[in-house]
């Protein structure tokens, strides 16, 4: 198993109260593997990311208790100088804007250059020649290397930052929204590139997201997630085809339907809880159509229907989650 | 776009300088004074031109022969205003240096830490800024003996707060910039991070300030030196020859007027250049 995330519970400790960001995440992604982390903005998925790095901005955030296993590594006891050796070599990360992802001062290729000095035992030289492989990698011509980031268009500045990811062919890459920034053409360009990278250098994934279009494109696995909780957790086809929790339903209703063109958009109703006050029992109990007495009061125990596949919700039980039908699409 | 030619970013800056008239037109005043400061051995004598005193040949009018005039020992007004810049030029750019490092590097590192170190870092030379730059290096001149060494360090010490300033500011909102995070994530050092992913985006404010202050810092030298705490005679400092002046302002005022032309224009110059530099070195204002 590649990274293995057990009870992680990240505050942030402002001013204004403590902001429950993460309460209790749980993940799992072998080797190989793209794992999917769905959910709506502030569900917490970003801190995920970062909690994996250790670059959870301290402070106002700490990491309150839980653990982070990279290969069976405890990575919440690693010392700072040793978190830098993994960071950008064995897990890099793709970030959210790639607008604003690169140093506007620096050409591209200076920055592709620096993460492969930095981990590589190679000259100033060779780390300029491969930085330039690896724009053509990601289908940029070599010698454009030389431009600074305001000459390339939106998609190649992203496709600069997927090469950045990739210079050290890390085991893990975490590609925050790494398309949201993007325009729909591109979009799926870039994932179309991403997932033969993947395919090439073998690496496992955590691909976040609040777009089921390229979960169903490029996971393999899919973890929901809502108010810092993994509500759902099973194979792209369980979560998709046998979808149990209520709000992985909610997600699935807000999406245009293609077969009926008329029929109207069913949003989730409500907004997402304010994490400085999250609702006793489970979260998502206030927004939530099936919602009865003791979902205010006890938070749901995980359910599972197959091996791999669980949810937390108080409407399930043993018997009935296999069959499923509860809630209705 | 279609030209994906090689380029560095000071070939970049350059040419975007030279679409700058008055950055141009800066620039090359101060080569020609800086030539000049470099040269004036050359051509001069420090003993028998600068400093060599000629008692039949005083007061005397510009003319084709001293082209500034000859103040009351019979010196060559032209040839101490030549020599006088190799001192202001030096003191005023060395203090500017050393000022940037000092002051730079307290405020590049108050800005990337904050916390604890910034209140220290920072009260520290909010103390110094209390008291006028100019007064400090006053005080600090008075205290110590008036040596070109002791003034630089006086500008220098006095200036130091103005430059952790200008350095800490655009650092604070820089760190928080997605690029340096994407820099943690690739595992780089905070020095790494601080000297080539921060500084480098805050060059355009560190550039006009450092080019003004070399500006303030050459007339401070004057100002000091016009206060006999300075450069003591003879040496030919514009501010002591100023000093020097006083008493012939109304007889001779060639001998006020050449001394203040050159620093007025040393100072026009490094201005219009520092403005020049500022819009050049943004490859963001393009």
């Amino acid at each position: 198993m590649t990274l293995e995330i057990n009870n992680l519970v990240v505050e942030y400790r402002t001013p204004d109260g403590v902001v429950h960001a993460l309460n209790g995440m749980d993940l799992q992604l072998e080797k190989g593997m793209t794992l999917g982390l769905v959910g709506e903005t502030g569900a917490g998925k970003t801190t995920t990311a970062l909690s994996i790095l250790r670059l959870v901005p301290n402070p106002p955030g700490v990491i309150a208790d839980g653990n982070i296993k990279l290969n069976g590594e405890e990575i919440l006891k690693k010392s700072e100088r040793q978190m830098d050796e993994i960071r950008g070599k064995v897990v890099s990360m793709i970030f959210q804007d790639p607008m604003t992802s690169l140093n506007p001062v620096l050409t591209v290729e200076d920055q592709i250059a620096e993460v492969i000095e930095r981990h590589e035992d190679v000259s100033y030289k060779e780390s300029y020649k491969k930085a330039r492989e690896m724009l053509e990698m990601v289908g940029i011509p070599g010698s454009r290397g030389s431009d600074y980031p305001h000459q390339f268009s939106g998609g190649m500045k992203q496709r600069a930052v997927i090469a950045i990811a990739l210079a050290c062919n890390p085991e893990l890459l975490i590609a925050d929204e790494p398309t949201t920034a993007l325009d729909v053409t591109i979009q799926a360009q870039v994932l179309e590139m991403m997932k033969s990278l993947r395919e090439k250098n073998k690496m496992s994934m955590l691909m976040i997201t609040h777009d089921l279009g390229i979960v169903a494109e490029i996971c393999d696995t899919v973890s929901v997630i809502y108010a810092g909780r993994v509500v759902e957790h099973g194979t792209l086809k369980d979560v998709f085809d046998n979808t149990r929790h209520p709000y992985t339903e909610g997600l699935f209703n807000s999406l245009p339907n293609l077969t009926n063109r008329k029929a109207k958009l069913k949003p989730i109703k409500g907004l997402m809880p304010d994490p400085i006050h999250l609702p006793a029992g489970c979260s998502f109990h206030p927004r939530c159509n099936y919602a009865t007495e003791i979902c205010a009061k006890e938070r749901p125990e995980k359910v599972f229907r197959t091996e791999r596949h669980f949810t937390e919700c108080h409407l399930y039980n043993e018997e009935n989650i296999i069959k499923g039908g509860v809630i209705k699409r | 776009m279609n030209n994906p030619k090689k380029r560095s970013q000071w070939a970049d800056a350059w040419r975007r300088l030279q679409k700058n008239k008055l950055a141009v037109c800066g620039l090359v005043i101060f080569t020609v004074l800086v030539l000049g400061a470099l040269a004036a051995p050359l051509f001069l004598d420090y003993e028998t031109d600068v400093t060599g005193i000629n008692a039949q040949n005083r007061l005397q009018s510009p003319s084709s022969e001293n082209w500034f005039g000859t103040d009351r020992l019979g010196r060559d007004v032209f040839a101490r205003v030549v020599w006088g810049s190799r001192y202001s030029l030096s003191i005023g750019f060395s203090a500017a240096a050393i000022s940037l490092l000092l002051g730079g590097t307290i405020g590049a590192i108050a800005g990337y830490y904050g916390g604890m170190i910034d209140h220290v870092f920072m009260r520290v030379m909010d103390i110094l800024q209390a008291i006028p730059a100019t007064l400090l290096a006053i005080c600090i001149a008075a205290a110590l003996d008036p040596s070109p060494r002791n003034i630089v360090i006086a500008i220098a010490v006095s200036f130091c707060p103005s430059f952790a300033r200008v350095v800490r500011g655009p650092i604070l909102s820089i760190r928080e910039m997605e690029y340096v995070e994407a820099a943690k994530a690739i595992g780089a050092k905070n020095r790494t991070i601080i000297f080539s992913h921060i500084i480098p985006n805050c060059m355009g404010p560190i550039i006009v300030q450092t080019t003004l202050s070399v500006a303030i810092m050459i007339l401070i030298v004057s100002g000091l030196s016009f206060l006999g705490l300075g450069i003591q005679p003879p040496t030919p400092e514009w501010g002591a020859m100023l000093a020097e002046s006083r008493s012939h302002i109304r007889d001779h005022s060639y001998l006020a007027f050449f001394p203040g032309l050159a620093i007025m224009t040393t100072i026009l110059s490094l201005n219009m250049l520092g403005d020049g530099l500022r819009d050049a070195l943004d490859p963001r204002l393009k």
